[in-house]
């Protein structure tokens, strides 16, 4: 029952949240929501017994198709970082004020939903459907809410995104017709047998739509400009979240039913992936906006989890599941410091900014812990990952390895070059009459500071947590 | 037998009551009254509870299918009635000559739905098409709507001539006008092959009945005559009478095809292709909101016509499936178009500020046309490209297909970006409570198909 009730929780307190009538309400009511379906997943996964974690109920008989949820190590890693963001995400944004405030915690809601049912999703047409079901609040929330240009740059965000799963649906039909039992069911997909040509057509379609969600480099174009025209709570959920759609349905969905294929294209989308870390490392130094340097930064960091999925060993893999959970908390945390600077200075401009050091230090040490985690220093968080990720590709070919290493190093100079901007030198116009950042956004980047720390010196729980997946996944070659 | 009998009998109350009664409302209330009637004599017929019978001497073959779309026809023309029953009687002081031409239409509709020989397929496609051309010119003082009826009659006698010669060409190869009795003779031993005339016969059917449902290179009509009938009758042509000429073609050539061998496919994915085509791309450069719907109705065309391509059982279900959403959707944009003062993009900035319940309808009515999950749109498109997949061999069509449908996402979220994200005065006029309650209605099944189809669906195999 824990997964249904995962996604009935936001699904009806998301709709019920439109009726709602004036802003404290409705941010209280969201935030009401978030905080339970953070108990719910928490004690689902850790205290109650694994027999409630998977759900199976008729649903289009006529289709073959059931309304099954499972619960595997990733989707409690995911289904955790979800329902950990949304609250935190919640709290930091809680002084923003926007119009309509109703639709808008409720739309954000319905994006919970169909984050958590895609994590959860057993069968491949609810899988679908909760896929489509992220993407359409998120189109309102960012071309209703956004900056000036915000109409055309979600738009084509969702030209793009559309594309790939009306794509990825070709694929699922085809599946469908060839699985013995005519059933969407995850487990029948599983064991699809498909001749070469079959393989290696239908991965395309799938991986196309993967590759535009997570994105890969080169679909990555819609991704810049919507990260930066979103207002930052959406952000948040696009980049700490959205994207792992994309990871996860990678591991979830493609390497299992096309494991020739994906052997076959691994070393193509490897050096793919490469090609987009650095590309997008080199275009994020140039970057005269907060927004878009960490969105760059982003890219950069997907495309080395696509790498690491496909070199298809223990570590890479061990390491995808914990840089996934890891790069969501950072990102978040990054995203949280720039809208706090936004919506106090009213601008993310580099030029502008300077010596918030001297105004803000509590702001200044959060902000380069975060910076720190973004550079994947020892004893943050993303280290663990990174290191492990590095390996995994080091398993597959030292080169590449060799070459995608330059991504460190240049992902230090961006972003140590924004602390440096931001917080030292001397102050500007825009940052003389700085003052502290809020209890509230202090508040959540301090447990988010913490989470870095911890999991930085100690990740085991999170490797034990996907240790199934992984193996699961090896197992399956 | 019920629906042809009963509507063509409602059509001549409906011309009485006009003399009548002067009270328009009256003409409203009675054609739903009607309508109501109607669509419990089809459904009795169905079951077989009540039936008029007669020797139709095999003119007639009524099976499930076509009585089932039949019903989805009544009710849909019920919806209809209920939106934009105002509209009508707002055209002129004609209304109830207008609800008798709808009945008369809905005769040819079941007519088409039972037809079971090429002389009654006539029939039912001239006593659908007449009235629709009186009913296009209907604005008899506006120079745009007397123009689209003029070209409508026009083309449609030209298509109608068409169709004739196939018929003809059809019964001077086999010697009959019964559909499936031609295909026993060519296969006899005394005909070793079919026929060159049948053949030519065939062709000439087809490219008519693409002129019927708008398929490209045969469209070039449509958006005209869409774009100058009075919206009210748009709205009613391009659902429910679009949808009865797909039943139409696809009881016809269901049987047929392998008459044509390979070459049926490839010409049927040729038209399929250009129909896509043109409708898409078209529909992007609109400046209308009208004259979008009428591409999309070309472009929807396309979809529908899958089922004639791949022609096993997930098609049946799937084009009547199509014929639900498809019609529900465009009847709750209609209404909402007709209520309108404006109807260029421009005209709907801003309407989620002033009337919210009409821009949420029509949101959820063009998400489903665009086939997003979670609105019947998506089952409809669903049913379609898995037909074709379950058919085989022909994955790059549903590729080339999608492709498509993401084109269409732009000019269908348009409509929705002028009315939540952009700002404006929209006017609109004559918004009731009883209108807003319909609309949400309408909303309200778009939703609940698009969970659960089967609820259409189960109907079909009772």
């Amino acid at each position: 029952m824990i997964p249904v009730s995962l996604i009935l929780i936001p699904l009806i307190t998301g709709l019920l949240a439109f009726f709602l009538k004036g802003t404290t309400a409705a941010k209280n009511w969201a935030l009401l929501s978030s905080v339970i379906t953070l108990a719910v997943a928490v004690a689902g996964i850790y205290f109650l017994p694994a027999k409630h974690l998977s759900y199976d109920a008729a649903w289009l008989p006529a289709l073959g198709s059931r309304f099954s949820l499972v619960t595997d190590g990733m989707g409690k890693m995911l289904v955790l970082l979800t329902t950990v963001s949304f609250p935190v995400i919640l709290i930091a944004t809680a002084k923003n004020d926007y119009k309509q405030p109703a639709s808008f915690y409720a739309l954000l809601l319905l994006s919970q939903t169909g984050l958590l049912g895609v994590f959860l999703a057993a069968d491949a047409l609810v899988f679908y459907f909760f896929w489509e079901l992220a993407l359409i609040p998120v189109y309102f929330l960012c071309s209703f809410w956004g900056g000036e240009k915000r109409i055309a740059v979600t738009f084509k965000f969702f030209v793009y995104t559309f594309i790939g799963s009306l794509l990825m649906l070709a694929g699922i039909l085809y599946l469908y017709f060839q699985s013995a039992d005519q059933s969407f069911a995850l487990q029948s997909f599983y064991h699809i047998k498909l001749t070469a040509t079959q393989e290696n057509v239908i991965f395309w379609l799938f991986f196309i739509a993967f590759a535009i969600k997570m994105p890969v480099f080169p679909f990555h174009t819609w991704q810049p400009d919507a990260y930066e025209q979103s207002p930052t709570a959406v952000t948040m959920i696009m980049s700490g979240i959205m994207v792992k759609m994309g990871i996860f349905a990678l591991i979830r969905w493609l390497l299992p039913v096309f494991p020739h294929a994906s052997q076959q294209f691994a070393h193509l989308i490897i050096i793919f992936s490469v090609i987009g870390m650095l590309y997008a490392s080199l275009i994020a130094i140039r970057q005269d906006d907060i927004k878009r340097l960490i969105a760059y930064s982003s890219i950069a960091h997907i495309g080395l989890m696509c790498a690491a999925v496909f070199a298809h060993n223990a570590t890479g893999m061990e390491g995808v599941m914990v840089q996934m959970f890891n790069h969501g908390i950072n990102v978040i945390g990054l995203w949280i410091v720039a809208d706090a600077i936004e919506q106090q200075l009213g601008t993310r401009k580099f030029t502008d900014l300077g010596g918030l050091a001297q105004k803000a230090p509590v702001l200044a040490i959060l902000l380069a812990v975060m910076a720190f985690a973004n550079i994947a220093l020892p004893l943050t968080n993303a280290f663990i990952g990174e290191f492990l990720m590095f390996n995994g590709l080091f398993q597959y070919n030292v080169w590449i390895m060799a070459v995608a290493g330059i991504s460190i190093i240049l992902a230090a100079v961006y972003t140590l070059n924004m602390v440096q901007k931001v917080l030292y030198g001397n102050t500007t116009v825009v940052t003389e009459n700085a003052t502290e950042i809020s209890g509230n956004v202090q508040w959540m980047l301090v447990v988010l500071a913490v989470m870095i720390i911890a999991l930085g010196v100690y990740p085991q729980p999170l490797i034990d947590l996907t240790k199934d997946t992984v193996q699961a996944i090896l197992a399956n070659r | 037998m019920n629906a042809i009998i009963v509507s063509a009998l409602l059509g001549v109350v409906m011309m009485f009551s006009g003399i009548i009664f002067k009270n328009r409302a009256v003409h409203s209330a009675i054609a739903v009254v009607g309508l109501l009637v109607l669509l419990a004599a089809n459904l009795l017929n169905s079951y077989g509870i009540w039936v008029i019978r007669f020797d139709t001497f095999q003119l007639f073959n009524f099976e499930q299918f076509g009585m089932y779309f039949t019903s989805i026809a009544i009710a849909a023309t019920l919806v209809y009635v209920l939106l934009s029953g105002k509209a009508i009687e707002k055209t002129s002081q004609y209304s109830a000559e207008y609800y008798a031409l709808i009945f008369f239409v809905l005769c040819g509709v079941s007519i088409l739905s039972g037809f079971n020989s090429l002389l009654m397929l006539f029939l039912g496609i001239e006593i659908l098409t007449i009235p629709l051309y009186i009913l296009t010119g209907a604005d008899k003082r506006n120079l745009k709507s007397n123009e689209a009826s003029l070209k409508y009659f026009l083309m449609g006698c030209f298509s109608t001539g068409i169709m004739l010669m196939g018929i003809t060409l059809i019964y001077g190869a086999t010697g009959s006008f019964i559909m499936g009795e031609s295909k026993s003779l060519a296969s006899s031993a005394l005909i070793p092959k079919t026929s060159f005339l049948e053949i030519a016969g065939m062709i000439l059917l087809f490219v008519s009945m693409c002129f019927k449902v708008s398929a490209a290179p045969f469209h070039f009509w449509t958006p005209d005559v869409y774009d100058g009938a009075p919206s009210v009758f748009t709205s009613f042509m391009a659902t429910i009478v679009k949808a009865a000429g797909f039943i139409a073609f696809i009881r016809l050539f269901d049987q047929h095809t392998e008459l044509l061998g390979p070459t049926w496919k490839l010409l049927l994915a040729f038209v399929i292709i250009a129909t896509l085509l043109v409708g898409n791309i078209t529909a992007v450069f609109q400046q209308s909101v009208k004259r979008m719907l009428s591409y999309s109705s070309i472009a929807q065309a396309g979809f529908m016509l899958f089922a004639l391509y791949s022609a096993n059982d997930l098609a049946r279900e799937g084009i009547l499936l199509y014929a639900v959403a498809y019609s529900l959707a465009t009847i709750g944009i209609f209404a909402v178009l007709i209520k309108m003062k404006d109807y260029t993009f421009e005209g709907f900035n801003g309407l989620a500020q002033t009337q919210p319940v009409l821009a949420f309808s029509t949101a959820i009515c063009l998400l489903s046309l665009a086939g997003i999950p979670l609105t019947a749109g998506f089952f409809a498109k669903y049913y379609m490209l898995a037909s074709v997949v379950k058919a085989g061999g022909a994955l790059w069509l549903v590729i080339v297909a999608v492709l498509f449908a993401a084109v269409s996402a732009y000019y269908y979220f348009r409509v929705i970006q002028s009315m939540y994200f952009k700002d404006g005065e929209p006017e609109t006029e004559g918004v009731t409570g009883g209108f807003k309650l319909g609309l949400l209605l309408v909303a309200a099944l778009v939703i609940l198909f698009g969970i659960f189809p089967s609820l259409v669906l189960n109907w079909f195999y009772f």
